[in-house]
């Protein structure tokens, strides 16, 4: 087996800030990557989509440097992005060597003064940006609620996944500037954020340069952990319409938190079920019987507590009616019966490559650095990586099986079927309308 | 310890030096044409091969051929089932990836080093022997058919369709890859296989390869899965259909009405240049000022002026023939016709009415170059650009002359480009929205009676 590993340096600065440093030299350019430990969860009802939102401002200029956040990375020959979701946010630059120094003076004077920046003009501008990237992304989009109401349907109304890290058109509408303040001294400080640097950098250099740029500003207190838990007790069934040719079934089961136990073997268990031909979904349902157009599964695991999530598209003629009973079959032999040995060695080859594979690129979305402030935030080990594969590795039919038999039970889960506009009959039987806008 | 001196941005340092990848070529003993990088970042390894059958390839009235042909290599071969090959992909963790391009068609695999023998001895095995058995036709065929009615949905997969339509017409390059529903229909497994038996052959392929391996045993890795490659039949050597020069489009503005929508999906662009040509870095430098990237005018007037959308870009779509040039966005539906207008403002303004400042200039240059070496950090990055190489008939030094010939164009180069490559005149705007609402603010833009189109035309 090849040397899976990701070697780092970590310090945390006297405000607070952790420092993570991973050495790449093959290529020039180094990777800066920001979590702030700050998503849709630390959200409440009636201001949803803040901290998207806010993520936008974020781009549009601090104190010291009053203008786009784009211009002065892109002339560095740097590429530059950020992401919300329910648990934290990102940000992140992919930079030439020469351009270091910017990137960090950049990252580092959002992350110390923002709020001198944000102006009622691009608070309002963001805002419509954001309606527009709703717009495109779930409104005009099919199936595009689809998520919507199941999280809604799953987690309960005071539980900060009940609703989309994009947030609700009236929330957003209503959100005023003074929010944005509030926000920013809440979660947006040296405390609440962990700062990776990847990439053909030396390591003493980049904690030097870390402690230059961040080290001064204040650190600020780390927020209340968010407590909220789920429990599901029955089956819900429901039915969107919306505007699609071919209905879709959706099956979604409350599962065990990121790197909790079971979370692992629930990522298996998607693997089995339905990636790629030879998973049993896709064969029963695609290539044998030709129900179904496409099938998927996989496990989201999040901070507070996962779901797993089920989603098969019906082929011309056939109802959710006829396709549910076969998902039974092959979720109900995999509950009693587990994995055999040769899908478990299938399915470990598979991640174990995906782990190599991961090594490949030191920034943006998914790269090492990425990854790095992802150990450290939700483990507070940026070393966590080969722990990470462990999971996988040490997973066996047994706890597969076990796992699956624990939280894919019939009798707890949502049933969404999105069925074209005015076909109602194609739903599945006792599925009750939701309107999600 | 110095602190931070906020008075200013930090200086950027002198541009890190790159060396950039070396390509060495090699013809086996049947002709087949093998490109090899060394590439000593991770173990793994990626093997690209680019065959001449992409979608330009499908003759007139069976639009889809190359695709499904595609699509076909791995359901069998041999004693293996379509599962059979999936799983065998699958034990030794490689990815296979298939790109139906306009004109040639890409199979890559990646593997980790140790498994690349067997995961290349995979390829060439559905590439060169697939089994083409009826069942596994007759279900692709559906799956596809039921994939184009779904499209209809999507307004982003609508709009990309018919203005591939609106630019060539009836042109080879005037469908999707997977073609449309009346063709495919009548697409038989026989044709599959006459398609396969004419294009994949070693004299119309090449295989790229880049992992953390010598040239020499890249090579012997291409040689031992892909020597066997028998080159069956002569090639017809007629004329190319990319070659072909397209009609110029009558309609200068289509419609797909798609009632109560919240955005209008745009395509605004003409045919326009050639990928070979003498100005593309002046064009490049041209669409960056543009459209090309975040800080470019389309994007920062649309999105960040007027909040209309969530992005708005512009670019080429690249292919051997003439290529369209076209603006993108999805915009707020109220905000439709404004949108359209203030495109063909910067077309205008682009073209000379506002020349690319010093800051654009300089902005989009540098972007360009000094983003450079970033798209070679992975073998599988490395192998898709030597890959583009090939297909285009561009020199192996291309990679060391790219920043040099970007960084020599001026001003003056992108407004002369810009007024010869962009003609508001010629250009064509498709709207995908709510035609109830919008119609009536699309007259004053004067680009005539609008085209009504159906969402599958």
């Amino acid at each position: 087996m090849e040397n899976t590993t990701l070697p780092y340096a970590k310090r945390t600065l006297s405000n607070g800030l952790d420092v993570i440093v991973h050495e790449d030299r093959h290529v020039p350019i180094v990777a800066v990557n920001v979590w702030y430990h700050v998503g849709s969860k630390n959200e409440r009802p009636g201001m949803t989509g803040f901290a998207h939102l806010f993520e936008h401002l974020m781009f549009e200029g601090s104190a010291h440097h009053n203008t786009g956040f784009f211009p002065p990375i892109q002339r560095a020959g740097g590429l530059l992005n950020g992401s919300t979701n329910t648990d934290r946010t990102n940000y992140w630059e992919v930079v030439p060597t020469s351009a270091i120094d910017l990137a960090l003076w950049m990252e580092s004077d959002r992350m110390g003064y923002l709020l001198p920046a944000v102006t009622p003009e691009r608070f309002e501008t963001q805002r419509d940006v954001v309606l527009n990237e709703r717009r495109q992304n779930y409104e005009n989009r099919p199936y595009g609620f689809a998520l919507m109401a199941i999280v809604a349907a799953l987690f309960p109304e005071q539980h900060p996944y009940n609703w989309p890290t994009i947030g609700s058109v009236d929330d957003l509408r209503a959100m005023r500037l003074e929010d944005v303040q509030a926000f920013f001294r809440t979660y947006y400080h040296p405390s609440n954020a962990s700062l990776t640097l990847a990439g053909d950098i030396e390591t003493d250099r980049a904690f030097d340069l870390a402690e230059r740029y961040f080290g001064d500003l204040p650190g600020g207190s780390r927020p209340e952990p968010v407590r909220a838990s789920a429990e599901l007790r029955h089956e819900v069934r429901l039915l969107l319409e919306d505007r699609v040719e071919m209905p879709r079934l959706y099956m979604a089961w409350l599962s065990p938190a990121m790197y909790a136990e079971g979370d692992a073997e629930m990522d298996l268990v998607g693997d089995l079920l339905a990636n790629g031909k030879t998973s049993r979904l896709y064969r029963t349902l695609v290539y044998e019987r030709r129900v179904a157009l496409d099938v998927s599964a996989y496990q989201s695991s999040r901070e507070l507590g996962g779901f797993f999530l089920l989603v098969a598209t019906a082929a011309p003629g056939q109802s959710l009616a006829e396709i549910e009973p076969l998902i039974g079959i092959e979720l109900q032999a995999l509950i009693e019966s587990g994995p055999s040995e040769s899908e478990m060695e299938r399915a470990r080859a598979q991640i174990e490559a995906h782990f190599i594979y991961r090594l490949q690129t030191v920034g943006g979305f998914g790269g090492k650095s990425d990854q790095l402030n992802a150990y450290n935030v939700m483990r507070a080990d940026p070393g966590f990586f080969d722990k990470d594969l462990a999971r996988y590795r040490d997973a066996t039919a047994e706890t597969v099986r076990e796992t699956a038999r624990r939280i894919l039970g019939f009798d707890r889960r949502v049933l969404l079927s999105v069925v074209p506009r005015g076909q109602q009959h194609l739903a599945l039987p006792g599925a009750e309308s939701v309107l999600v806008s | 310890m110095t602190r931070a001196d906020r008075s200013r941005l930090p200086d950027i340092g002198p541009d890190p030096p790159f060396t950039f990848p070396r390509i060495a070529r090699h013809r086996l003993a049947n002709g087949l044409q093998v490109r090899t990088v060394e590439h000593h970042t991770m173990p793994v390894v990626t093997l690209i091969v680019q065959v001449d059958a992409g979608a330009v390839a499908d003759p007139l009235g069976r639009e889809g051929l190359a695709a499904i042909s595609a699509d076909m290599l791995d359901e069998g071969t041999g004693d293996l089932s379509a599962i059979d090959v999936s799983d065998a992909f699958a034990r030794i963790g490689a990815e296979y990836d298939v790109d139906v391009g306009p004109d040639v068609t890409s199979f890559a695999l990646t593997a980790l080093s140790r498994f690349a023998e067997r995961g290349a001895s995979l390829l060439a095995d559905i590439l060169l022997r697939p089994s083409l058995r009826q069942t596994d036709f007759d279900r692709l065929r559906q799956l596809r058919l039921d994939r184009l009615r779904q499209l209809k949905d999507s307004p982003p997969a609508v709009a990309e369709r018919a203005f591939l339509r609106l630019m060539y017409g009836d042109h080879a390059y005037g469908h999707l890859p997977i073609g449309n529903a009346t063709a495919l229909g009548g697409l038989a497994l026989e044709d599959v296989a006459a398609f396969h038996a004419e294009r994949f052959k070693p004299s119309r392929a090449t295989a790229v390869i880049a992992g953390p391996l010598a040239h020499d045993d890249l090579r012997r890795l291409a040689e031992g899965a892909f020597g066997g490659w028998e080159e069956t039949s002569p090639s017809l050597q007629g004329h190319p259909a990319g070659d072909v020069e397209p009609m110029a489009s009558q309609t200068r503005l289509a419609v797909i009405a798609r009632e109560a929508a919240p955005q209008s999906e745009l395509r605004i662009g003409h045919l326009s240049a050639h990928r070979n040509s003498p100005d593309y870095a002046a064009l490049l430098v041209m669409n960056a000022v543009l459209g090309g990237q975040f800080v470019s005018r389309i994007n920062l007037k649309l999105r960040e002026e007027k909040g209309y959308t969530y992005g708005a870009r512009s670019g080429f779509d690249w292919r051997r023939g003439i290529a369209p040039f076209s603006l993108q966005a999805s915009v707020h539906t109220a905000a439709t016709a404004d949108a359209i207008a203030d495109c063909y403002a910067e077309l205008d303004g682009i073209r000379g009415e506002r020349p690319p400042s010093d800051s654009e200039m300089a902005l989009a240059k540098a972007s360009l170059t000094r983003g450079y070496p970033r798209g070679f950090e992975t073998a599988h990055q490395v192998a898709r650009a030597v890959a583009q190489l090939v297909l285009y008939g561009l020199p192996d030094t291309y990679f060391e002359e790219f920043v040099p010939h970007v960084s020599a164009i001026q001003s003056d180069d992108v407004v002369r480009v810009a007024e010869r490559y962009l003609d508001p005149a010629r250009t064509v705007t498709l709207v995908v929205g709510d035609y109830q609402a919008v119609g009536p603010s699309l007259g004053p833009l004067g680009l005539g009676e609008p085209q009504v189109l159906a969402a599958d035309a």
